[in-house]
């Protein structure tokens, strides 16, 4: 099938086509294959749209109290109003556009969570499975005690030590998500350092760097990204869970656990202040767990027919 | 023309430390045990021996991936025990590549064929981009390949197509030496044909010094110049390719030749069957290694470590040689 294929392209595409695009095209024809991650990619797309334009496309400002308009209903419903959409809060704050401003929080914490697990865990991980011996022992021992603790207490522990905020919840929470980057990066890089081509590499001339980072990491980053796109999600879970228990973003901020939590106390009497927070966390940690589902399908050549 | 040694190796040893566990006492097992040979350029010394008796640490030390822990070995007229500094280094590196016996296993499955070729040049060499793709695209059809196959990944080929992308990347730097692990014993037999001939005008062309490494008589007797038999770590028998095959004196020698399956099914089997298993390289027998197995052993052969001497054709370790037993 891949002779008939391919001389079947190189008839009809022309030489000059740019090997970036041929490589997203590569990737397209594989991530396309699977319609769910399609449609998590398209609602991901559509928060970061919502998240980069808040401050356009937001009806009112998020931190506005409108006092006339206290614990308005949305729209749908009797005593709602076409100006607040989706209602308002108990200081009469347009929750359409909390949820926007709010949009931008989560996105931010979720990349710099992952950002910086990733980074620091790929790197212990990685020099640990290459290098072996005591430094191994020590690394992994270390991310044994963290992995022993409940990551949510361990995360409460550290922003209550470094002090409340947004800032430094997303630090605790990549300190608590550290050890499963470093447990995956370093079996693969044990795995992949015993294969032949890392010796024929070495053989050639290659440095320790060239080595690691080279010919062993992107052996080694299937497994990392589908980690990196699940816990993408539940980062944004457990700064919203920080949020909610009040050690996370602080109010005025519109962060949406925070938004939870300030909520918490209408939850029987104005159901739309705590209900779409909720519903924004849950409907963008669906998109994202189902669009790293189609990243790893696309990503990994071993899964592509040739 | 005049065969040019490429490489000496005089006594060389690999010995590796084993710790302890909780129970068992610590050891070293000599993995090789004095190996002395040499590599003419154009030429094919062929390795032979069971698993274990070596094979593989001796391509380790050669490739210069390890370093022997005693013994000379002089490559291209430079001790690699002097050469320190970086340049040396190059130099030596260049000079030594190495084909693995498992093609699926040896070429990293992220990297293009393009980049996986280019990389020796990209290391070693100070080659702009467009130079390596042509020397990358030269080499493909040297060895086979289409220089449409350049961007592809080693997925989409086939165990003898990657045995050729192997040869190309060991060929890149301009090797004198190249050491073939086990090349062809991964691959089909209608394909090892085809790999071992292009290995063969390789050589012819390119003025190769060829360390093959197999257990499979007939490719070794196929390409073979001269044979270097192992057991346990020592060579016990080295001469030239028709030396051994026509007249082994080597009673392991003897029993591997006759356990080489021949295609004549009127042929009068007189096999020599060995008996028991490879001892422990960790607590190899005393005196002459194989003498728990031969069937011409005696009290010397358990008491004596015999030494490679010369017969009437081949350089034998053996007492029962020597003293006419048979």
């Amino acid at each position: 099938m891949s002779e008939v294929q391919n001389t079947a392209e190189q008839s009809s595409v022309p030489e000059q086509i740019s090997p970036l695009r041929q490589q997203f095209r590569e990737f397209w024809f594989y991530f396309s294959e699977n319609k769910g991650a399609v449609v998590g990619l398209f609602f991901f797309l559509f928060i970061v749209f919502i998240a980069l334009f808040a401050d356009l496309i937001a009806p009112h400002s998020p931190d506005q109290q409108n006092r006339d308009f206290i614990l308005i209903p949305p729209f749908w419903q009797d005593g709602g109003s076409i100006e607040f959409l989706l209602g308002t809060d108990a200081v009469g704050r347009d929750l359409l556009s909390r949820l926007m401003h709010g949009s931008r929080f989560s996105l931010f914490a979720g990349c710099i969570v992952i950002v910086i697990s990733l980074t620091f865990g790929v790197l212990l991980g990685l020099s640990a499975g290459y290098f072996r011996g005591f430094y191994e022992v020590i690394v992994m021992r270390v991310m044994d005690v963290i992995l022993s603790i409940p990551s949510l207490l361990m995360a409460l522990v550290l922003v209550a030590m470094l002090g409340p905020g947004l800032r430094n919840a997303m630090i605790a929470i990549s300190i608590t998500y550290l050890p499963h980057y470093v447990r995956l990066a370093r079996a693969s890089a044990v795995a992949e350092s015993a294969r032949d081509y890392v010796t024929a590499s070495k053989v050639a001339g290659a440095g320790t760097m060239r080595l690691m980072l080279v010919t062993i990491l992107p052996n080694c980053m299937a497994p990392l990204i589908v980690q990196a796109s699940l816990s993408f999600s539940t980062a944004i879970l457990d700064t919203a869970a920080l949020g909610f228990l009040g050690m996370g973003a602080q109010p005025p901020a519109s962060e949406w656990g925070t938004m939870l939590a300030e909520a918490r106390e209408f939850i029987l009497s104005a159901w739309w202040v705590v209900t779409f927070p909720g519903i924004a966390i849950l409907l963008t940690v669906l998109a994202i767990n189902l669009m790293g589902d189609g990243l790893r399908d696309a990503l990994d050549p071993k899964m592509k027919r040739s | 023309m005049g065969a040019e040694t490429v490489l000496k190796a005089d006594n060389l040893k690999r010995y590796y430390e084993v710790k302890g566990g909780m129970f068992s006492k610590g050891g070293t097992v000599k993995a090789l045990d004095g190996a002395t040979f040499k590599l003419e350029a154009g030429k094919t010394l062929a390795v032979v021996g069971e698993s274990g008796c070596g094979k593989s640490t001796l391509a380790r030390l050669v490739t210069l991936i390890e370093k022997p822990t005693q013994g000379e070995l002089v490559l291209g007229g430079m001790d690699i025990a002097s050469a320190h500094s970086k340049e040396d280094m190059i130099t030596l590196r260049q000079m030594v590549q190495i084909v693995f016996q498992d093609p699926y296993g040896s070429l990293n499955p992220r990297q293009k064929i393009s980049d996986i070729l280019a990389e020796p040049l990209k290391i070693n060499t100070k080659m702009s981009a467009s130079e390596r793709r042509e020397e990358v695209l030269s080499m493909m059809s040297r060895v086979g390949l289409r220089p449409e196959q350049a961007d592809r990944y080693p997925h989409m080929f086939s165990g003898g197509q990657r045995q050729r992308i192997a040869v190309a990347r060991a060929l890149m730097l301009r090797p004198k030496i190249v050491i073939l692990d086990e090349p062809v014993s991964a691959l089909d037999v209608s394909i090892q044909a085809q790999v071992l001939n292009l290995l063969t005008d390789l050589q012819e062309e390119m003025d190769l010094a060829y360390l093959f490494i197999s257990h499979d008589l007939s490719v070794v007797k196929h390409i073979a110049d001269d044979v270097l038999v192992m057991y346990l770590g020592q060579p016990v028998e080295h001469g030239t390719r028709d030396e051994i095959f026509s007249n082994p004196q080597h009673p392991y020698t003897r029993a591997l030749l006759s356990a080489t399956p021949v295609a004549d099914p009127n042929r009068k089997k007189d096999r020599i069957k060995l008996v028991g298993e490879l001892p422990s390289p960790l607590n190899p027998p005393s005196g002459c290694s194989f003498h728990p197995r031969c069937p011409l052993a005696n009290d010397r052969c358990e008491a004596e470590r015999p030494v490679l001497a010369s017969t009437s054709s081949a350089l034998v370790s053996c007492h029962a040689v020597e003293e006419g037993r048979s």
